[in-house]
């Protein structure tokens, strides 16, 4: 198990690695020059020229790349172009916005969907099953921003209990910087859990349809005994799979909702960046947000081993 | 089974004849769309701007007066395309992959793993925001976009199945019958997860869906004067307390259409699995 968790880190290390040259590459060949860019049209060419050196982009891609890579690790992002603020301030404001954003929306399906889940398979083809499953259908076709547009309608518009969008700052007040947040977690949390509601149920019945569950059955086990003891162990692996592929996506889904609130998180700080041209800004939010997939897919990973021995002992 | 049991077993899966008549409804407003729509969808008409639905406008007008169902009509001419040809995309790569994994262990799957890992790594959103505003937006970006995430997941998820079912008994027995992996992940592999592949499938197929409605709703989608839902729904928002029906009806065509997949994909997956039609 050790070796096992020892390899599966490395491997995440090298992955990262991986990842930072593709993101370095690709916004190296967006076209656009950050120091014509951040002097405007009428600069002259000295002037540019001297911006270039000082920020470096004279030198060679490779060095330019590790003093990029270096700086990441001692939590140097660079300077914003447009800003000409240390990008990685810019990045913990957003940050505070869009990391409680995703959690609450992760919460909060998880939350609803397993014991959804559990109690549709467990009451196979009841009217309760039945009733449960159309909703979480209709749940899952529900793109989250529009969905957010009608949860804006009704609890903004018409009934005026919440904010439309917008967001105060945590410094203002918890209070108000959290209401400003429900319509958007409940926006991007109903499809997620709609989607594991459906994955817990669907993945319970495989296990269920197993000859070592018709086994336990039969040496006397209670259906509860069994549901719990023997099915949710073996049916939690594509749980968790899901769980993982859930929480890139809204880190990502963030992206959409926060436009529809105007909430000032990493979504939209990417969105600027993009049409400012602030590449050093988009470098620093898209090797963040990936980092945080690649660590979390290794967490389900090693998750994985825990829950079911067999995958790892088979290597 | 005969043909006539397995006609019986198609006409009483109600999760497959509702999707399967939802689906068909939404490909014959698309391929209608070419031919005819109630109005002209370029035409602006100022006087009828932002009427709520009435007999002339079944579901209302927009702000520049332009008739909401001929818009959905067809905007849904995007959509599926780019959320079918995204999914052919990832299928098409991924399932191979991941299936060859399964099979080969050892350093090519390490290797295929890896490199999916990488890919994967990127949130689907974030990649497609990046590429269509690296290369321009457009549909062809964004099927571009939406495909490359969509070949990882394929992988993903074939070869964990694979795996899983690498370890059974029955395909111990292939092996000792003396089948080779090729012709074991044809014959015991792939036939076992078909229900996992497309489940996946039509999820991957709605996101395809959503993830366009996504992209042109924050403009980097199929561009103007080409209706799309997202843009739609886009142009509702600042409407919203004027004229909540712009942003109630697209979106409705985007559910519908997921929806009518989403339950196409469970019927199907009802009466491809023999093991679930026992158990009944």
């Amino acid at each position: 198990m050790l070796s096992y968790a020892s390899k599966r880190v490395s491997v995440g290390i090298v992955t990262l690695l991986a990842a930072s040259i593709i993101v370095f590459a690709v916004l190296e060949i967006v076209p656009g020059d950050p120091a014509r860019l951040m002097l405007g049209m009428n600069a002259t060419e000295d002037a540019v020229r001297t911006l270039q050196e000082q920020m470096g982009f004279n030198q060679p891609l490779i060095s330019r790349y590790f003093s990029w890579l270096g700086g990441l690790l001692t939590g140097d992002f660079g300077k914003s172009y447009t800003y000409s603020v240390p990008v990685f301030d810019l990045i913990k404001e957003r940050v505070a916005v869009s990391l409680p954003l995703a959690l609450i929306s992760l919460a909060l399906s998880t939350v609803i969907a397993i014991p959804v889940g559990l109690f549709s398979a467990s009451r196979r083809g009841s009217i309760a099953d039945t009733a449960a499953m159309g909703a979480a259908q209709i749940g899952i076709a529900i793109p989250n921003f529009w969905f957010a547009l009608l949860l804006v309608y009704v609890f903004a518009v018409m009934l005026r209990l919440l904010p439309a969008g917008g967001f105060t700052g945590w410094e203002n007040g918890l209070w108000p910087s959290i209401k400003s947040l429900i319509l958007p977690s409940i926006a991007l949390a109903l499809p997620q859990a709609s989607i594991l509601a459906r994955v817990t149920r669907s993945s319970l019945l495989d296990v269920l349809g197993e000859d070592y569950i018709r086994t336990a059955r039969a040496k006397g086990l209670s259906r509860r005994r069994v549901l719990y003891h023997h099915a949710l162990r073996n049916a939690l692996i594509p749980v968790l799979t899901i769980l993982g592929m859930q929480f890139s996506f809204l880190l990502a889904g963030t992206i959409i909702v926060e436009n529809v609130f105007y909430l000032p998180g990493l979504g939209r700080l990417v969105f600027q960046a993009i049409t400012q041209r602030d590449l050093i800004v988009v470098e620093g939010v898209v090797i963040l947000l990936v980092a945080t997939v690649i660590i979390v897919n290794l967490v389900v990973d090693l998750a994985y081993a825990i829950v079911d021995p067999r995958l790892w002992s088979r290597r | 089974m005969s043909t006539r049991a397995d006609l019986r077993n198609v006409l009483t899966n109600r999760s497959f004849l509702i999707g399967a008549i939802i689906t068909l409804i939404i490909a014959i407003m698309a391929g209608l769309s070419f031919m005819w729509t109630p109005y002209n969808v370029s035409a602006l008409d100022v006087v009828a701007k932002l009427k709520p639905p009435s007999m002339t406008h079944w579901l209302g007008t927009d702000h520049f007066g332009r008739d909401i169902l001929s818009m959905i009509m067809v905007g849904s001419r995007a959509s599926i395309l780019v959320a079918f040809v995204s999914v052919a995309i990832g299928a098409g790569i991924g399932i191979p992959l991941g299936l060859w994994a399964a099979a080969s262990g050892g350093v090519v799957d390490e290797i295929l793993m890896r490199f999916n890992d990488l890919v994967f790594a990127f949130p689907a959103l974030l990649s497609a925001v990046m590429i269509t505003a690296i290369f321009g937006p457009g549909a062809i970006n964004a099927i571009i976009a939406i495909g490359i995430f969509n070949i990882p997941v394929f992988a993903r998820v074939a070869r964990g199945a694979a795996l899983s079912l690498w370890v059974r008994e029955f395909v111990l027995a292939a092996r000792a019958i003396g089948k080779d992996e090729g012709r074991i992940t044809i014959d015991h592999i792939l036939p076992n997860m078909a229900n996992v592949l497309i489940i996946q499938g039509t999820i991957q197929f709605s996101l395809g869906i959503l993830a366009e409605a996504g992209l042109s709703y924050v403009g980097l989608g199929s561009q103007p004067p080409m209706p799309s839902w997202g843009r739609m729904l886009f142009e509702a928002q600042t409407m919203i307390s004027l004229a909540p029906h712009m942003a109630l009806f697209p979106g409705l065509a985007i559910m519908m259409t997921v929806l009518g997949l989403n339950l196409l994909g469970d019927g199907l997956r009802d009466l491809l699995d023999p093991k679930l039609r026992y158990m009944r």
